[in-house]
């Protein structure tokens, strides 16, 4: 058990190796950092003091330690075009992002698996093709237009809800919520739904896919012939059978809403992380794209990490067989 | 579970609103538009926008009312002195944000800000060779020579507390251009009736009242709090509008105005604006930074330059793009101005043969490629317009590439001089032409990045400013516009119309330089 | 695992009825095949099917087929601009669908559009299967730590969404190309940055048939005489793979195009001046509230239609060569 999670850790501090070097490389490659900090109008004395205090003379090994050891802390330097720290930058924001990825879970999660589970059991009847038919209609709307027709329908056409913002936002310390107040509810119920449809069908699919394929099982089979009811097979036996997947669809699904923030977030300017950026892309702020990239890409490994052992302790045989 | 708690949230959030609307006893102001403030630095950036939010903030020596009719500011009398020079009396007891007095010693401080190498308003003060404290509450302005115009060119100098800048360390402002980030960007410490309680630039900006404000007894307003969001996208912003997110829209796309009229509770205020939207070219230097052209730039011949002026179907700009909402423009500069007359604005004609001739004469029958820099978030329809001139400007052969890039972007391309072909829009707050020529075309004017030059025209700058024979200056502005328009040194499209959306609830008088005065709003 | 009923019934026919299946020509297997069947049973992936080749034939022929060319400015008149389709009052019968801001005839900006949705959508497909394939082959080929180094890799990008990774990808290529190049290379960047979004999915299924194959006696045979048995082991694998990789080019290609759609919308796409249908419906959303719905909602439907229909065709795809389902 410890060593395959010391080799899943390990994995980790691989794969976050790669990405912070590709964000180091972004950092040292595109355009002049020197540049980016002082204008045009330095002489070239600032320029070369600049570089010194920079470390930017230093062996490249060198400056990739000094990254990394800055990265560990959080440390990104100086938005080039806001002018401040990044690390603040997205503590601001992340708040913003994690609780409407929450909303949406809780809504994609709560709609997808009983749906796929009775798609899953009730194959080939009506209502069961009608769902599984506008699901894949589902699949098929990009996120952007399930947005924009959102806002049309109940920002302006029935005027219910705001259009975009985040609003009614409270301060917990650091953290600024929009749970404590109507007006917070009420900005974030048109981006969330926005954000979870994509999601629900995702799941539904999934799920309904694993039922089936645990309905197929002999353990099914035998439950049957043993005179059990259908309820108890089809909640009792065949659903705590799929709970192994649908951990992994969890932490898909997790996954698949940071994703998605990005394009939410620009359609309805709820200001987190993903907005920012966009806008960063658009104004070529680099250190702000490197720490986005460093922190989703650490949000997928820890993500990963937590569903590889939850996997172990769930599934008896992964421990039998030693992890593998 | 949660999913239920949730859903319950949801409706009783949709079931609640008239309920919170009431229960609020204080009036806040909430508001948009398509971008923010570039800084609030005072004496950084000499732009609509900025100058927009930083004049609820700050105050100058003299303000206009909303007629743009001058009223006494942090000044309550000016009277020119015998010896041609102006003498300030100011106001007594007036207290900065942070509780210190204002005093002479802040406008002598101010003034040597504004004149810093990094300071966008130094065009404003050019005449002015010295600011004297005389006593605390009295300040003398030494200038060159008589300048009949100096109170007008005063509107945009916002007084800077010299203990806090010093403090703080923003003895000079901000270098925008160098993208240079100080103290005085996202705080600051005016006389005005609002101060600044937050500052997210491009996400949130919060002003509350300023209970000790002079100016309150006579104009009460009734705004305890102003939260400003910028949001880029337009039908993001009208629908905001729309829903009551917002009480009002600066800049509502001009396309929404008759849904904004139509719907319940909200209304549409229009003015015709004082700022002229044209494009730029670098005509002084040897050859382009973006063209397929190499050895010689073709903007330097006015034949080339004429014939983009005529390929532009300005009138299609406004019926399509504009949807009526401005007029087309033969000057860089709006009725109300001084100086201004209706011949000056007459058009060449649109002539598209014409062009082409003038094309080929020029020997560019073939045309050329350019690229043309433009913002997407500061002039109405900004990038729409650029996008028809792209498809006027292929039919004379001219292969325009657009970039269309963010104001805070767009800006610092102009002024390090790195852009061949530029949109830009200007206004004139001081009312008179010698504004426009001082920035835009005399050779040192900082926002001339065309490389314009003629000899006579700075001369006739430089000499108007202190004409006090008022019929002489006028023929001297006539003659520059003379110089100007015939050189076609810029190609001037419109003159805009702006339109304000805003709720019932708010009452606010429009003003043509587009600047929201929260200070005589009322809510109700 | 499916990899082993794929490797059976395309390998190894043994039986007689097999083989008596093997003499009739190839439009008579074709007809009597139960893919064909399925197909033809279902009136929906017909449909589907119809409405994905009409528009890849719109596509291909758009200069042909479209009555204006919307990428020309010299054809664009902004006089014509912000008309509504020819059944709606005030427009100009020359404009079916109307036009949009700029005075561009939003059907053949449509067509035209519709064409940069596909290329981009097959041109990334493509990129990514030739990536997966060779990535896995060489994985399951070689083993050791490329194997573990390719895999994982695989399975951390898996777990991150394609958009998310096109989006990452296509940020930072903008941010590397100086700003003149960026409207030009757009479109590559694009592709690029989908293509290597979605390379994963192909590589695990070759890895897993070439594993599959390195185990066969004639492989062992093939080292034991001293040939080389990669040439093999590829002529072997590709056939295997070819199911599973049609299925998932299909939904592939579903993705890449809203991915390209999105990347438009978003403003990181193709420029406004060669719009595709993500760049209109951005456009159009300008005008959502104005009355000229026409311009989002063509652009929007278009889109949906051929996402819809290919995603249609994939999942039956899946369904009807995934031979456990039947």
């Amino acid at each position: 058990m410890l060593s395959f999670i010391a080799r899943r850790v390990l994995q980790a501090f691989v794969v976050m190796a790669v990405v912070s070097l590709v964000s180091f490389s972004l950092f040292n490659f595109v355009g002049d950092p020197v540049n980016n900090m002082v204008g045009q109008e330095a002489s070239r004395e600032d320029r070369l003091q600049i570089r010194e205090e920079l470390g930017l003379n230093d062996p490249i090994v060198i400056q990739f330690a000094r990254f990394l050891g800055n990265a560990v802390q959080g440390e990104f330097g100086l938005s080039y075009r806001i002018r401040r720290p990044v690390s603040e930058l997205i503590a601001e924001r992340i708040p913003a992002t994690l609780e409407l990825v929450f909303v949406s879970a809780l809504v994609a999660l709560g709609l997808g698996i009983p749906f796929g589970v009775y798609t899953g059991i009730k194959r080939g009847t009506f209502a069961s093709s009608t769902v599984l038919t506008v699901s894949l209609v589902g699949v098929s709307l990009p996120t952007f237009i399930i947005g924009i027709g959102l806002i049309y329908l109940f920002a302006v056409y029935l005027g219910w809800l705001p259009s975009s913002g985040r609003r009614g936002v409270e301060e917990i310390g650091w953290w600024r919520t929009s749970f404590l107040s109507i007006d917070g509810w009420r900005s974030i119920i048109l981006p969330a739904l926005t954000l979870s449809l994509f999601q629900v069908t995702m799941i539904l699919r999934l799920v309904r896919a694993e039922m089936l394929e645990v309905m197929r099982t002999d353990y099914i089979k035998f439950a049957r012939a043993r005179g059990l009811s259908e309820q108890k097979i089809n909640y009792g036996v065949a659903l705590r059978n799929t709970l192994v997947p649908v951990i992994t669809i969890v932490g898909l699904n997790v996954g698949g809403l940071i994703a998605f923030s990005v394009i939410t977030e620009t359609v309805f300017q709820w200001p987190g992380t993903g907005l920012m950026f966009i806008q960063a892309v658009d104004f070529v702020d680099i250190p702000i794209m490197a720490a986005y990239l460093c922190f989703v890409a650490l949000i997928f490994v820890l993500i990963n990490l937590v569903v590889d052992i939850l996997y172990f302790v769930i599934d008896p045989r992964l421990r039998l067989s030693g992890g593998r | 579970m949660k999913t239920a708690t949730f859903l319950k949230g949801a409706v009783l959030a949709a079931a609640l609103p008239m309920l919170i609307g009431a229960a609020s006893a204080e009036n806040v102001l909430r508001w948009t538009s398509q971008g923010d403030a570039l800084t609030l630095d005072p004496q950084s950036q000499n732009e609509g926008p900025t100058t927009a939010m930083n004049q609820n903030i700050y105050e100058s020596l003299v303000k206009r009312d909303w007629n743009l009719v001058l009223e006494p500011g942090l000044a309550e009398s000016w009277t020119p002195l015998d010896d041609g020079n102006w003498e300030f009396k100011l106001r007594q007891g007036v207290k900065f944000h942070d509780g210190a007095d204002f005093t002479a010693e802040d406008v002598v401080f101010t003034f040597n800000r504004a004149n810093a190498a990094s300071s966008d308003f130094k065009e404003y003060l050019k005449t002015i060779t010295e600011v004297k404290a005389v006593d605390d509450y009295t300040v003398h302005i030494i200038t060159d020579n008589p300048n009949p115009i100096l109170p007008n060119e005063l509107t945009s100098i916002f007084i800077v507390d010299k203990g806090w800048a010093e403090r703080n360390r923003v003895v000079e402002p901000q270098d925008y251009a160098a993208k240079q980030e100080t103290f005085a960007v996202r705080n600051a410490n005016g006389t005005g009736p609002f101060i600044v309680e937050q500052r997210l630039p491009d996400e949130l900006t919060v002003l509350v009242k300023n209970p000790d404000w002079w100016g309150l007894e006579d104009q009460p307003h009734n705004i305890d709090k102003i939260e400003y969001r910028p949001i880029k996208n337009a039908a993001t912003r009208v629908a905001a509008l729309l829903s009551g997110e917002v009480d009002f829209v600066l800049d509502p796309p001009l396309q929404d105005l008759k849904r904004i009229e139509a719907a319940d509770g909200l209304g549409v205020k229009t003015v015709n604006q004082i700022r002229t939207i044209f494009f730029g070219m670098d005509q002084g230097i040897d050859e382009l930074r973006s063209s397929n052209i190499k050895g010689k730039n073709p903007f330097a011949d006015k034949r080339v330059r004429q014939a983009m002026y005529q390929a532009l179907d300005v009138e299609a700009i406004r019926r399509v793009v504009m949807e009526g909402q401005s007029f087309p423009a033969g000057i860089i500069t709006s009725p109300g101005v001084l100086g201004f007359t209706e011949e000056l604005d007459e058009r060449l004609p649109f002539d598209v043969e014409g062009a082409k001739q003038l094309m080929a004469d020029a020997g560019y029958a073939d045309g050329f490629s350019v690229q043309l820099d433009c913002p997407n978030n500061r002039y109405n329809n900004d990038e729409n317009i650029c996008q028809a001139a792209v498809a006027m400007l292929a039919k004379i052969g001219i292969d325009v590439k657009l970039e269309a890039i963010p104001k805070s972007e767009h800006f610092p391309k102009l002024q390090n001089r790195v852009t061949d072909f530029y949109m830009l829009g200007w206004g004139v707050p001081t009312l008179d032409s010698a504004y426009v020529f001082d920035f835009l075309y005399d050779s040192e004017g900082s926002w001339n990045v065309t490389g314009f030059s003629n000899a006579r025209l700075d001369e006739l700058a430089e000499t108007m400013a202190s004409e006090t024979d008022l019929d002489k200056r006028a023929a001297m502005i006539a003659e520059a516009w003379a110089i100007a328009k015939d050189d076609i040194a810029y190609l001037p499209i419109h003159h805009q119309v702006i339109a304000w959306g805003m709720s019932d609830k708010l009452d606010m008088p429009i003003v043509a330089n587009d600047s929201p005065h929260f200070r005589w709003a009322r809510m109700n | 695992m499916a990899r082993e009923e794929i490797g059976k019934s395309e390998a190894a026919p043994a039986s007689s009825l097999e083989t008596g299946y093997e003499r009739l020509g190839f439009w008579a297997r074709i007809a009597d095949n139960d893919v064909t069947y399925s197909f033809l049973r279902s009136p929906l992936v017909m449909a589907a099917a119809g409405i994905t080749v009409t528009f890849i034939l719109a596509a291909v022929f758009a200069p042909l087929v479209a009555p204006f060319d919307p990428f020309d400015p010299t054809q664009i008149s902004l006089w014509d601009g912000k008309l509504p389709p020819a059944w709606v009052q005030g427009s100009n019968p020359a404009y079916f669908l109307g036009t949009d801001d700029q005075g561009r005839d939003l059907f053949s900006t449509i067509l035209y559009g519709g064409r940069i949705s596909l290329l981009v959508g097959f041109a990334a497909v493509f990129l990514s299967m030739a990536l997966g394939i060779g990535l896995g082959v060489a994985a399951g080929y070689l083993g050791g730590w490329f194997d573990a180094f390719v895999m994982r890799l695989a399975d951390v990008q898996l777990t991150i969404p394609g958009i998310l990774t096109a989006i990452l990808i296509n940020g930072i290529a903008r941010s590397v190309l100086p700003i003149e190049l960026r409207d030009e290379l757009a479109i590559y960047v694009v592709i690029l940055a989908i293509g290597f979004s979605d390379w994963p999915q192909f590589a695990r299924v070759t890895r897993a048939a070439a594993l599959v194959e390195a185990e066969k006696e004639y492989i062992q045979a093939a080292r034991v005489i001293g040939l080389r048995p990669f040439i093999i082991i590829v002529r072997h694998i590709l056939p295997n793979v070819l199911r599973p990789a049609l299925v998932l080019a299909t939904i592939g290609l579903a993705l890449a195009i809203i991915a390209e759609a999105t990347l438009s919308f978003l403003g990181q796409g193709v420029p406004p001046t060669t719009p595709s249908l993500g760049t209109l419906i951005r456009i159009g959303n300008d005008y959502l509230f104005s009355g000229l719905w026409w311009i989002t909602l063509f652009p929007a439907l278009a889109l949906v239609t051929l996402v819809l229909a290919v995603n249609l065709l994939g999942d039956w795809l899946r369904d009807a060569l995934n031979p456990k389902l039947r």
